[in-house]
């Protein structure tokens, strides 16, 4: 089992807490893992990545080679755009569909998708509105962890477990949230 | 006992450091080195023992506490960015000289490719310089494992260890085996040559022969080293030497059937003598390293200058390197020095913009920006000299504010410096965090001088940029000007809020005005750290 995942977004979406999750399941099943995040300068509001490896074997790079991702996770849809040229060609983009526009130049929504028809994989989530709707509106990113939860070779009961372990500290409605904005994210990439 | 951990880098070390025994580390924050110390900060065992983690003011005055732990006998950890070692170099380099009691590592992260950063010096250079041995993993478990062999070559050399990592390195995660104990804290124990300490022209003449006996002894030993590995291949066309963390992308690409000779270089000063074999071996050597072309350049001033070493420097059809002359590795770019072909791939989309960073909504930096940029539209010849912090991105669009960023502290003394040569007005902008760590002698300079200059301390409480740490001078801010000779009535303390927009104007106007040193401090906490408050205060 081997899976490079590209998890991308906008400074203090929250892409780091989707690794968290992932890891933290990964670790359980005993899989190698490493993840390559990015601090600093660019977390203020600028584009943000992690390169995500999970694998029952050893694993050489921290980072992903260009044409090996078997999935981009994008919380942004044009961030989703910006890692293409990594994203092996029968992988997956699973992205949220709401763009996050804090710059004068953002693209046209209609070039975003017609780029993003392109590729012959996608699943396309509106995380924030169904994160509103199960009550969590801060729980998008989970929700989009749960649309792509069928992706990542681990039982999707591990994720859930793994969200458990992780929001414990914060009270059992924390956790209940979460797990409903997560059943919530599976259940879109469904339709 | 051992368990595993899903650790960064940054972490692996620091948890290293503390089953060593350390009784302290000492840091300023820097990314991407940052979370050496926070993690030590939040560790049980890091109050159960008294373990000092408190932030230094600079990573001089670190590398100073650092030697003074050594000097009673105990081991410590100095942490900072690259760019930190230059502010640390002096300590750095003459405690080759006087030597260590008990171990010393000095952890610095180094940041190719910039991400978060003004340069991309090799801190490997240092090491070299100061004759100093250097570590380098190429994994996170080496850098946990490191520690405590580092410490025990610290102490049986006696002579600090630089562990050098760079950005991916220390903001990787992976998962570590480490320890489930902690080695005891050391009992104080005095030096055994005390006159090593004191670097008296008689004393360092004496040392100093010494010191390098000691590197050359290090480099004859070099191959016993277990982090300098060689594994012999049949393919004897090109042997590689790969260093740290290059060692791990030369192995995402070696396949099952890879038949070249490996050197695995963690551990400086060099192999010489597995070098040597290497080139008696093969056709050519490919060096694979992260950052400057440090040991590219190193061997062949080793080998005779028939041998072929390729890597950053040479070797490509454009009469380049095969690698990048600069910015970070990547599996991508040793995959094209060994000559494999490139993977299949997506063209890069055409629709995707670039998405700098800026400064928070709600911060107060943007106000004092709007207030400078309003104000000093008066003055046609205006220069503001600015410094390292989140407040740098009022270099960029919209604000368009500042005229130069060089490093910590520079944003005072330059424009000191413009004034003395007639520039007027000549402001500098600088957080309080930068101001405590290298500002506070080159407002003594102004003072002392009378410069006609307006000094903007951006006070958001607190360390912002990498993260929110605790940041030396909250609170003593006004004091410190006073005390280094600026007038009281000079020192003026505003809100920085779009509702107080006309005072802030005046106040800098007055300033301006004023043919004198001038200090304004705009004060509101980092709307991060404010947010981050209010939660814990509703937990």
């Amino acid at each position: 089992m081997k899976k490079d995942i590209i998890l991308a977004g906008v400074g203090g979406q929250g892409i780091l807490s989707i690794a968290t999750v992932i890891g933290e399941a990964a670790l359980k099943e005993n899989l190698n893992i490493k993840q390559a995040e990015v601090h600093g300068m660019s977390q203020r509001g600028g584009d943000v990545q992690s390169n995500l490896r999970i694998s029952s074997d050893p694993i050489a790079s921290d980072l992903i080679p260009k044409g090996c991702a078997d999935l981009i996770i994008s919380l942004e849809p044009m961030e989703a755009l910006r890692y293409l040229p990594y994203l092996a060609k029968d992988g997956w983009i699973v992205t949220n569909t709401e763009p996050f526009v804090n710059i004068p130049n953002y693209p046209a929504i209609e070039d975003i998708n017609a780029e993003l028809a392109k590729i012959a994989n996608v699943i396309k989530v509106d995380v924030d509105a169904i994160a509103k709707e199960a009550g969590n509106p801060r729980g998008a990113n989970i929700v989009l962890l749960g649309a792509c939860s069928h992706l990542l070779g681990i039982e999707p009961e591990k994720f859930e477990q793994g969200i458990e372990r992780i929001f414990a500290r914060k009270g059992e409605s924390i956790v209940d949230s979460n797990l409903k904005a997560f059943r919530a994210g599976q259940k879109a990439a469904c339709k | 006992m051992k368990y595993k951990r899903l650790l960064l880098g940054d972490e692996a070390i620091a948890l290293g450091a503390l089953d060593s025994g350390i009784q302290g580390v000492y840091a300023y924050p820097g990314t991407p080195s940052t979370e050496i110390t926070e993690f030590i900060q939040m560790q049980p065992i890091t109050r159960e023992r008294g373990i000092h983690c408190r932030w230094c003011v600079n990573e001089k005055t670190a590398m100073e506490a650092a030697l003074g732990v050594s000097y009673v006998g105990k081991r410590s950890i100095v942490c900072m960015k690259h760019v930190g070692l230059n502010v640390a170099a002096d300590p750095f380099v003459n405690s080759a000289i006087s030597g260590c009691n008990g171990g010393i590592i000095v952890v610095v992260a180094d940041d190719p490719s910039m991400h978060s950063s003004q340069d991309e010096q090799d801190s490997r250079f240092y090491g070299k310089f100061a004759l100093i041995p250097v570590l380098e993993p190429s994994s996170q478990q080496e850098a946990y494992d490191m520690m405590e062999y580092g410490f025990n070559l610290s102490e049986q050399r006696k002579t600090p260890v630089l562990m050098r990592v760079t950005t991916r390195m220390a903001h990787s995660r992976s998962v570590v085996e480490v320890n489930s104990q902690a080695r005891p804290i050391d009992a104080i124990s005095y030096p055994q040559e005390p006159w090593r300490w004191v670097l008296l022209p008689v004393n360092s003449k004496k040392r100093y022969p010494k010191v390098i006996e000691n590197y050359e002894d290090m480099q004859a030993k070099a191959m016993e080293s277990p982090y300098n590995i060689y594994t012999d291949g049949a393919d004897k066309s090109v042997g590689i030497i790969a260093c740290g963390i290059a060692y791990n992308y030369l192995k995402e690409n070696a396949g099952e059937d890879f038949q070249h000779p490996i050197l695995k270089i963690s551990q400086y000063p060099l192999p010489v003598d597995m070098i040597n074999k290497m080139a008696a071996e093969c056709e050519t050597l490919l060096v694979m390293e992260e950052g400057q072309p440090v040991v590219e350049e190193m061997v062949k001033g080793i080998l005779p200058v028939n041998c072929r070493v390729i890597g950053r420097l040479s070797g490509g059809a454009d009469g380049k390197g095969v690698l990048p002359r600069t910015g970070e590795l990547t599996p991508d770019s040793v995959r094209a020095a060994l000559g494999l072909p490139a993977h299949e791939t997506y063209p890069a989309s055409q629709v995707t913009v670039p998405r700098p960073p800026a400064l928070c909504q709600g911060c107060g930096h943007r106000d004092v920006y709007n207030a400078l940029n309003q104000t000093l539209a008066e003055y046609p010849d205006y220069k503001v000299f600015s410094d390292i912090g989140c407040y740098t991105l009022g270099a960029l669009p919209p604000f368009r504010a500042i005229h130069s960023t060089i490093d910590m502290g520079a944003s005072i003394t330059m424009a000191k410096g413009a004034a003395d040569a007639g520039q007027f007005p000549s402001v500098a902008v600088i957080g309080d965090s930068t101001f405590t760590h290298s500002g506070i002698t080159g407002l003594l300079d102004a003072a002392n001088a009378n410069a006609n200059i307006v000094v903007v301390i951006s006070d958001n409480l607190t360390t912002g940029m990498t993260g929110g740490q605790d940041s030396a001078g909250t609170t003593k801010l006004e004091a410190i000007c006073a005390a280094v000779g600026v007038a009281p009535e000079h020192i003026r303390v505003v809100v920085p809020l779009a509702k107080n927009m006309e005072q802030i104007k005046a106040v800098i106007k007055e300033e301006i005005e004023y043919n004198g040193v001038s200090v304004i401090i705009p004060r509101r906490e980092c709307i991060q750290t404010f947010k981050r408050h209010a939660k814990e205060k509703k937990n």
